[in-house]
């Protein structure tokens, strides 16, 4: 039963070379769908290109749905499944600069170092800003710690913090995504055009 | 010839499809470590890294920089950096195949290149320094997190769109 390293179904000697396999194909779906191209990417926040709002999307809803299968199937553990914490304040706050950054910047962590991998030289520098970001956040941790260590409320999900039957979560949050993508077409044919 | 590789250039997959494989790899890789995709943690590694070996000690003395560091191991030598260096490899194939490699920096025509990197290089620190404050970026919080419904992770997804959103106005030179 998943997950399968820490369960010892396949040995952690494993974990490295696993971790390129992944990131291989990680790299090479998001350069394939255009997630090197930082134009392509604003075009969410203009309303010229949704790529990023239907990848995006469509990638939640298939491991969420996946993952409550496979978890109902038996396949594996959902409740060993490392859950990301919740800072609220942290996540709140570290997701508005995260925003103003992206639409700055025209990239995200991931999609930038797809951009670096194609030789885009704006890329290069907006991995050079993130780590001097990484850096003044270091540097000044004793500024941010409050923030970073406060407000923490566990490992939870939605199903602790608000009590929702995630069955049925996942089936609104579905509905709500083909919503978003057919406005998405609605809007991209009345945004002018824009090329890239 | 040439009129068919400029065209292939801008050929992508379907967004759908990008999308569906992309949720498969997540699930497989939830499934195989018990973790999710992450991307942000490669380039903290990597500032550990350099300040650790320009200033071992101000590094160990640093309540940030200690955390990470190890005497058994390097910090370069966690799960994220190994991913990391697989994503550079997997674009770099993607964009072999299709012939988009070349040095360029990508711009709008109405902006200077000048103007593109200093954007760039801007919106890289904000990046760097948000993903530090919520513990992850796009791909390790928000999307890993909402693949097991983490009250965090979707709140770092709200946060990031919605400040994209507002903040898109006085951004809009550089795009449009």
């Amino acid at each position: 039963m998943g997950p399968l390293i820490p369960n010892g179904v396949i040995p952690a000697e494993w974990d490295s070379i696993i971790a390129i396999l992944i990131g291989i194909v990680f790299g090479f779906v998001l350069e394939a769908s255009g997630f090197s191209s930082s134009r392509k990417l604003a075009g969410v926040f203009y309303g010229y290109d949704f790529a990023v709002l239907k990848v995006f999307f469509t990638a939640a809803l298939v491991s969420l749905i996946g993952m409550y299968y496979m978890d109902y199937l038996g396949y594996v553990d959902i409740t060993q499944m490392y859950v990301h914490p919740t800072y609220l304040w942290g996540a709140i706050i570290g997701g508005v600069i995260m925003g103003a950054g992206f639409v700055a910047g025209g990239f995200c962590p991931g999609t930038s170092l797809c951009a670096v991998a194609i030789g885009k030289i704006d890329a290069i520098v907006y991995v050079v800003g993130i780590m001097i970001g990484v850096f003044i956040f270091s540097e000044l941790y004793f500024l941010f710690q409050p923030i970073y260590e406060g407000s923490f409320m566990g490992n939870i999900t939605l199903v602790d913090s608000f009590g929702v039957n995630p069955y049925w979560f996942i089936f609104l949050f579905t509905i709500v995504g083909i919503i978003l993508f057919a406005i998405s077409d609605k809007v991209r044919t009345k945004v002018k055009k824009i090329f890239y | 010839m040439k009129k068919n590789k400029q065209n292939k250039r801008h050929v992508y997959w379907n967004p759908y499809f990008g999308g569906f494989l992309l949720g498969i790899l997540i699930l497989f890789t939830f499934y195989i470590t018990g973790r999710g995709l992450g991307a942000s943690g490669a380039m903290k590694s990597g500032v550990v890294t350099i300040v650790d070996t320009v200033a071992p000690t101000h590094a160990e003395n640093s309540a940030y920089y200690s955390k990470f560091i190890n005497d058994d191991k390097s910090p370069m030598n966690t799960w994220l950096v190994f991913e990391a260096l697989g994503v550079l490899i997997g674009a770099f194939i993607s964009g072999g195949l299709t012939g988009r490699i070349s040095w360029r920096v990508q711009h709008s025509p109405k902006i200077t290149s000048k103007r593109r990197l200093a954007f760039a290089l801007g919106g890289g620190i904000l990046f760097g320094l948000g993903a530090q404050i919520a513990r992850g970026c796009t791909s390790g919080a928000a999307l890993s997190g909402m693949a097991v419904l983490s009250t965090g992770g979707f709140i770092t997804m709200l946060a990031i769109f919605g400040s994209a959103y507002a903040f898109a106005y006085f951004f809009r030179k550089n795009w449009i």
